[in-house]
């Protein structure tokens, strides 16, 4: 036999009171956020970090930035050969790595382009400022999010491993 | 009817003293409930949160810091607006709900002026808020107000219509259009000789309770009903232009006309202040022990919470009429169900 058919109307009002009743006996969805936090999942887009040994200052990053909002700035530099009695080595040499977070749009271009792994998500959310300038981190501030980037998650079985080989 | 005991030895200006104070009492109390308990908590608990918690004991204080907000705001009007209008506008609201607590008897003898035509006095006084709220949006100089002022003076008095019909069942069954007379006619009645509940007229009248109800809804401009203000059409209708201290007394208006209206209809429908007169062996309003005054209040608020609890839990349930449907209902189903309830009314009380 069906069940007897409610009125829409009456069907609205037991919606909202079952979860006035549920948010009264079992709690809310909603968090008390300043007093207690949510841990954000893992791979969560909070900020982005530098690793600023991988980076070679080739750009790829700033100009692949949809917003414009990555500032490289760089020069060669002669470091010594690799064997001896070779010639001096020419490296890139970063002076200068700034993501403004007043225009970053979080879309992850740069992380996704980076071919030398520099680049890292960090699920670490709490970096708002009272002046907007405040948002432009520069290379040693990136460099510290490092800290909070999460471990890399196991590569399925049979993938092929990135790297030397 | 006895003279009213409390201030029956007072002067004249003391007595209108307690009276000013007690009618501020009877709207920023209700007011002040529905916005805490209802707009704040309730709300929230319904959308799975808990609303403000910060300010006070789980917020119960909230309510201050934004009237302190509210007062901190400038007070500012559109350079086209007609200013003189654009400032009495909120306050002709307020002023229609005081008007309106003016006849709600509170006790045996708690009441502010005992009004043989109560009744038609409050249906009266209740529209005046359209004025203000029609003046509110010609004054704004906006297009959105000037909108929601029309949109609003066409819902109110076409929701005026059932609402007057649908207390006419009460006032034919009770046979006075005094509000305490009304109230006494409920508890000292009885039902097929039962006396044990006296006869609240939501039993009998439960057609008008409900389309009184419906009707109070569209008064106070609450969601299904608040084309006037629609906010995703009409930024804020006929407040849009209004801010700082002028808002608070629109904000004040709104919640207090949903108290006062709530306690109207307990008092029209469901017994107002008194218990039945049989349970401790009353029978007129002469015998009535003098501590009903203090539990009187209490027993009406506790109906009011109940009554506008209902009112808020439609508002947070329903989406929005369109202006047509609305005006559909009305017209065509309300107010000839009230008319077939008076006669139903009229028919059953000459019959018996």
């Amino acid at each position: 036999m069906a069940k007897p058919k409610v009125p829409g109307l009456f069907k609205g009002l037991g919606v909202t009171f079952g979860t006035l009743m549920r948010t009264a006996t079992e709690g809310s969805n909603t968090i008390q956020y300043p007093h207690e936090k949510e841990t954000p999942p893992v791979r969560a887009r909070g900020v982005i970090a530098l690793h600023e040994g991988n980076c070679t200052s080739c750009m790829l990053c700033a100009r692949s930035c949809p917003d414009w909002c990555i500032y490289i700035e760089g020069h060669k530099e002669l470091a010594p050969p690799r064997r001896a009695g070779g010639s001096p080595r020419k490296v890139n040499k970063l002076d200068r790595f700034d993501i403004d977070y007043a225009l970053c749009m979080y879309c992850g271009i740069c992380v996704e382009v980076c071919p030398f792994d520099a680049l890292f998500w960090s699920p670490e959310y709490e970096y708002s400022e009272p002046r907007i300038a405040d948002l432009l981190h520069d290379k040693s501030k990136l460099g510290e999010w490092m800290e909070t980037v999460p471990e890399a998650p196991e590569l399925e079985a049979g993938a092929d491993k990135k790297g030397k080989k | 009817m006895n003279a009213a005991v409390l201030s029956a030895d007072l002067a004249y200006w003391a007595q209108s003293l307690l009276r000013v104070l007690g009618g501020l009492v009877a709207v920023l109390l209700p007011a002040g409930t529905i916005v805490y308990l209802f707009l704040f908590k309730m709300m929230s608990f319904m959308q799975s949160r808990l609303g403000p918690m910060e300010a006070g004991p789980y917020g119960s204080m909230q309510l201050f810091a934004e009237v302190g907000k509210w007062l901190q705001k400038e007070d500012i009007y559109p350079a086209r607006a007609d200013k003189f209008l654009f400032k009495i506008a909120p306050l002709i609201v307020l002023a229609s709900t005081f008007l309106l607590v003016a006849v709600v008897p509170f006790g045996p003898d708690a009441w502010f002026t005992d009004f043989e035509a109560g009744v038609f006095y409050m249906l009266a006084v209740s529209s005046v808020s359209v004025l203000g709220i029609l003046i509110a949006g010609w004054s704004s100089a906006n297009k959105y107000s000037l909108l929601g002022g029309l949109r609003a003076a066409g819902q109110l008095i076409a929701y005026e219509l059932p609402m007057v019909l649908a207390v006419v069942g009460v006032v034919i069954q009770a046979g006075t259009m005094n509000m305490q007379g009304i109230v006494v006619a409920q508890n000292a009645g009885s039902m097929f000789g039962w006396d044990g509940l006296g006869n609240p007229y939501v039993l009998t009248q439960f057609v008008g309770f409900v389309i009184f109800m419906i009707a109070v809804q569209a008064e106070l401009t609450q969601t299904p009903f608040d084309m006037p203000i629609a906010e995703s059409e009409l930024v804020s209708g006929y407040m849009t232009e209004y801010s700082g201290f002028r808002f608070l007394i629109f904000f004040i208006g709104e919640f207090a006309t949903a108290g006062v209206f709530s306690m109207i209809a307990s008092v029209l429908f469901l017994g107002g202040w008194a218990v039945p007169f049989s349970w401790f062996g009353w029978t007129n309003l002469n015998d009535i022990d003098n501590w009903m005054n203090v539990a009187g209040p209490l027993i009406l608020f506790t109906k009011m919470v109940v009554l506008s609890f209902i009112i808020m839990w439609v508002r947070f349930s329903f989406p929005r009429f369109r202006e047509d449907q609305l005006q559909r209902f009305a017209w065509k189903v309300l107010i000839p169900v009230s008319l077939v309830n008076i006669m139903l009314t009229a028919i059953f009380k000459v019959a018996f």
